[in-house]
């Protein structure tokens, strides 16, 4: 088991040295001089252009600006902002707290809804009761975040005033945030929950299950649901990297701090060295996770290390 | 299969969906009440009902004109994002799949980084290093596709290369791009058809997400995403800017995900989710 964990461990590094790549080449993507796009607001004098250029390393070859991009990040430099001057890693700091925060609110809301719903939809098969709960997660996997968001903000801030509509910080400002993000990705575990437990009901075990006598419950929870959870922690991880990209979208119609409202800040700005920031960090927490991911998966069903 | 397709009762609701909102898409100039970008200011914030069906936004301008002509855009975004993800991601996915060894394994760790970027977060990367609007909206989405569409089919075509048939052919001396053509590429259209037509919801919701934060569409254009943002600022006084755009992006989504799956169900029952 240890040398799978490792083989899978050493397997993302080539995967984190493409995103670098990907990351760092950005900038060569861009058409024109980027420092005269990210500079274009200002008024600017040649020095000045020639004095970024030389900030951000641009006047060296381009295997040393690659050499020096992956050393400093793997150090934890990630440059300085163009806008706010200060260390992109020093802004990720302010605003990872935010996201992870309201991430790990809507797994939960993802799980608490779409695995219940999931399962209704599987044990009554076919009934009205599957055709209301799957319809109700095509709605959710239709639904753009940022009109839920709005939707939700109209019922229970402005009208019924429960919740604040905007801002972040304590447990209420997370509320409707969590809930928005949470319900997008809920429609999407219902499904697979529905089609795991589906399956998972089907085989012999849960027959036998049955044909001893056990309860209809017994045989749910204790046989057949633990088996069609094993594919919905693989989804886990895959969710949680689109909730982590949704934040993006949700912190902006709640105007919740969060590294989504830094980077749309940032691509809106033109403030490069931010964009670059966020996304690699974004993209190696999103590769590290599914790692964790795969190891749990590797823990929960044993024919994956053994075979 | 047009027959069974008629029988899947969603699949024909996502039909039907689609079909409505395409011919309201089509006929957008004709049908609107009025010019979808012309302001009135003296009419501004006009509740739905009366001379405005679904109301007037906060520089005048009719709801409904505006949500009819979104509906255009929407679905063209859609559509062409889609296509430059299959265009480019299908031919990747064939190469790859069929030929093997290092250039397979060279074009396999390419895709693997791409997929590290996390939903719209490669479009959001691609968008970055371009201007804002929409023709590089649905670069950026199409482009962010591409790995998707590559990796399924060369998944496809792994499997299917390894047929009898496709032994067969070789050993009667066909040459290689007649077995793509003749004996691969159709086992990969079934499963390419639901995930394009599945692709295309998606690719709406993304092009209208980076248009609501504002990288998407520039005023004074009706695109739904950008109608959602400029409502929100009035939804305590004016429900409906963004009411209309929102449901008029659910349904075209809906419609797409009913019929993909619908899609799905009949061509090729064992990629059901």
């Amino acid at each position: 088991m240890l040398t799978w964990v490792l083989r899978r461990i050493l397997a993302v590094v080539p995967v984190l040295f493409g995103v670098t790549l990907a990351v760092f080449s950005m900038l060569f993507l861009v058409p024109g001089d980027p420092v005269k796009m990210m500079l274009a607001e200002f008024v600017t004098t040649p020095d000045q252009i020639a004095q970024m250029r030389a900030q951000l390393h641009l006047d060296e070859p381009v295997l040393r600006q690659y050499g020096r991009f992956v050393a400093s990040a793997a150090r934890g430099d990630l440059g300085t902002s163009i806008r706010s001057r200060r260390p992109v890693t020093t802004e990720i700091g302010e605003n990872v707290g935010s996201t992870a925060q309201l991430a790990v609110a809507a797994m939960l809301v993802a799980v608490a809804l779409g695995v219940p719903l999931g399962l209704l939809a599987a044990l009554a098969r076919n009934s009205w009761l599957d055709v209301a709960s799957m319809g109700t997660a095509l709605l959710g996997v239709s639904m753009p975040s940022f009109w839920l968001g709005l939707l939700l903000i109209f019922v229970f801030s402005l009208h019924l005033a429960w919740f604040p509509a905007t801002g972040g910080g304590d447990l209420p400002h997370l509320v409707l945030p969590s809930v928005t993000l949470g319900t997008i990705a809920a429609a999407i575990i219902a499904r697979l929950t529905r089609s795991s437990m589906l399956e998972v009901l089907g085989q012999d075990y849960v027959r036998t299950a049955r044909a001893k006598g056990l309860g209809g419950f017994a045989v749910v929870v204790r046989h057949a649901l633990k088996n069609a959870l094993i594919p919905i922690i693989t989804i886990f991880g895959l969710q949680f990297g689109n909730l982590l990209a949704g934040a993006v979208i949700v912190e902006t119609v709640f105007s919740r701090p969060g590294l989504g409202r830094l980077i749309v800040g940032g691509i809106l700005s033109k403030d490069f060295p931010l964009v670059q920031g966020v996304v690699l960090f974004v993209a190696t927490v999103y590769v590290l996770i599914n790692v964790l991911v795969d190891v749990a998966y590797a823990y929960a069903d044993p024919r994956i290390r053994f075979g | 299969m047009a027959r069974r397709l008629a029988r899947h009762r969603g699949a024909l609701v996502g039909i039907v969906v689609l079909a409505v909102l395409a011919v309201l898409a089509l006929a957008a100039p004709w049908l609107s009440p009025r010019d979808p970008i012309r302001t009135a200011p003296r009419a501004a914030l006009q509740a739905p009902g009366g001379a405005y069906w679904l109301g007037s936004d906060q520089l005048g301008r009719d709801v409904a004109s505006r949500v009819l002509h979104g509906a255009r855009i929407s679905l063209t975004v859609g559509l062409i994002s889609v296509s430059i993800a299959v265009g480019l991601g299908a031919p990747i996915g064939l190469v790859s799949g069929f030929y093997g060894g290092r250039l397979d394994a060279l074009i396999m760790r390419v895709i693997d980084v791409l997929l590290a970027f996390p939903g719209i977060l490669l479009a959001l990367a691609i968008v970055s290093v371009l201007t804002p609007g929409l023709t590089n909206v649905m670069l950026a989405v199409g482009l962010s596709a591409v790995p998707t569409y590559a990796r399924l089919v060369r998944a496809t075509v792994l499997s299917a290369r390894e047929n009898l048939y496709v032994e067969a052919a070789r050993a009667l001396g066909s040459r290689d791009p007649a077995i793509l053509r003749r004996d691969i590429l159709p086992n990969v259209v079934a499963p390419l058809v639901v995930t394009a037509t599945l692709g295309l919801g998606t690719a709406i919701l993304a092009a209208a997400a980076l248009s609501f934060l504002g990288l998407g569409s520039q005023p004074p254009q009706p695109e739904w995403g950008r109608m959602l943002s400029e409502g929100r600022d009035y939804l305590r006084e004016a429900w409906w800017i963004s009411t209309f755009p929102g449901l008029g992006i659910m349904l075209t989504v809906l419609g797409m995900n009913l019929l993909g799956d619908g899609l799905r169900d009949v061509l090729d029952p064992r990629l059901e989710v």
